[in-house]
């Protein structure tokens, strides 16, 4: 007996970003209320981080509920129907749930049910690995539409009174819908790890040392003094890096990846009409600007001043402004580079919408 | 290898161009934090572009002992030797 021959999905050549969304909660907060919580003044985080404000999310503002305002948006500029999406990921490290994703449940908001639905733990390169995975399910024909959403809720994870990482940190959602195209629209994906560097950022401890401590916690005396002092201090798995570690590797390995996805693509810095970075550090992505020696004229996207470091969020949020601000840059070759805990990175060149 | 002064030259033109400071200020028994005023993150970025320059890897557990840029220097030739 033959084996009939399968069918197998038909392929599309290109993909492109159809349309970019973003979500900015109200609350503003300045260097100055940063500053009641911490030792430090405007000026020092200014100097040191170039970042003036940072917008968070209320306490009824959940990472759903931002992911949702942003793929709304990117929805109606792309032109799509919710119902056409075959694909939703929602790139976050702050959905309060281990199970079930962030990403099912926005499906269901916005009406794409059943499209798969799927969230990445990727940290502040959650984004560009959302990209890589969204131009291969559409080029592959395992999906025709996908909307990825970086989206994260960081005021939630963090611990006000520490110097490492909380005073960068805000909230917010960028969503953009890719889509098959006639023409390039997304450069191979560079995009990697290195667990080696597991420690430099993350969380204090895990959610089961929550659980041990909790339970010590009520059957009292039973606490060592390191146990008591976490307890005391903050039982709450909260955010911290090392500083000096990540900014080096930021600098000087992801100006490689960068060099590298420029390559790819088969461009150079000349071509380009913007650098979306992620936006962790004025100094890092200032620094990173000179080591790919970026002609003038390209626009650096620098939303970190308003908004701070969203994570997952910021590389669509800072281009959602850059369009917003440059509707001239519509059309144009942009450089994006997400990297953070993981240590985790991806980078790729896109034909902005 | 390059000697001591070729190596203070060469740090005094990394520390130049990432703070601005003129080149003769970088002298061996100046205090990076102290005396050039020199913050961490200026500091990462000068190992960082020191390390391109002289072929060196210097680890970050080393960076917190180098106080001065006679240190700099001393670990600079040494790491080169």
């Amino acid at each position: 007996m033959s084996v009939p021959t399968l069918k197998q999905a038909p392929l599309h050549e290109n993909t492109r970003i159809m349309g970019v969304g973003a979500y900015r909660p109200d609350v503003i907060v300045t260097n100055d209320d940063v500053c009641q919580w911490i030792d430090s003044s405007d000026e020092w985080i200014r100097q040191r981080t170039g970042i003036i404000t940072r917008h968070r999310a209320p306490a009824d503002v959940s990472v759903i509920d931002m992911a949702e305002g942003a793929a709304r948006e990117a929805l109606q500029k792309a032109g799509i129907e919710a119902s056409q999406l075959g694909a939703v990921i929602v790139s976050t490290v702050t959905h309060p749930y281990a199970t079930p994703s962030a990403a099912a449940s926005l499906a269901d908001r916005l009406g794409a049910t059943p499209a798969p639905a799927f969230d990445i733990s990727a940290a502040c390169a959650g984004y560009c690995y959302g990209i890589a995975q969204a131009d291969a399910l559409v080029r592959s024909g395992a999906a025709e539409y996908v909307l990825v959403v970086g989206a994260e809720k960081l005021s939630d994870v963090i611990d006000n009174t520490e110097r490492t990482i909380s005073f960068l940190l805000g909230d917010g959602a960028g969503a953009v819908v890719i889509g098959p195209s006639d023409t390039p629209g997304i450069g191979p994906s560079v995009w990697g790890s290195d667990g080696s560097k597991w420690d430099a950022i993350g969380m204090t401890h895990s959610m089961l040392d929550l659980r041990e401590l909790a339970s010590a916690g009520k059957q009292g005396g039973a606490l060592s003094a390191e146990e008591a002092a976490v307890t005391d201090a903050a039982s709450w798995p909260t955010l911290r890096q090392d500083g000096q570690t990540v900014f080096r590797w930021a600098v000087w390995e992801m100006a490689k990846v960068a060099q590298q996805a420029l390559d790819a693509a088969g461009i150079s810095a000349e071509d380009l009409a913007a650098f979306i970075p992620h936006q962790a550090n004025m100094r890092i992505i200032d620094e990173m600007a000179k080591k790919l020696k970026l002609p003038e004229n390209v626009i650096i996207a620098r939303d970190i001043a308003d908004a701070g470091n969203t994570s997952a969020a910021s590389i669509p949020l800072a281009t959602h402004r850059l369009l917003l601000e440059n509707p001239q840059l519509s059309g144009g070759l942009a450089l994006q580079i997400g990297f953070g805990a993981g240590l985790v990175f991806g980078a790729q060149v896109i034909v902005l919408p | 290898m390059a000697s001591n002064e070729e190596i203070l030259a060469g740090l005094a033109e990394i520390v130049n161009e990432e703070t601005g400071l003129a080149t003769e200020a970088v002298e061996m028994d100046k205090s990076f934090t102290e005396d050039l005023d020199i913050d961490s993150i200026s500091m990462m970025t000068i190992v960082v572009n020191a390390e391109e320059k002289f072929g060196v890897r210097i680890p970050d557990e080393e960076v917190k002992n180098l106080k001065t840029v006679g240190d700099a220097v001393s670990f600079i030739a040494s790491a080169q030797a």
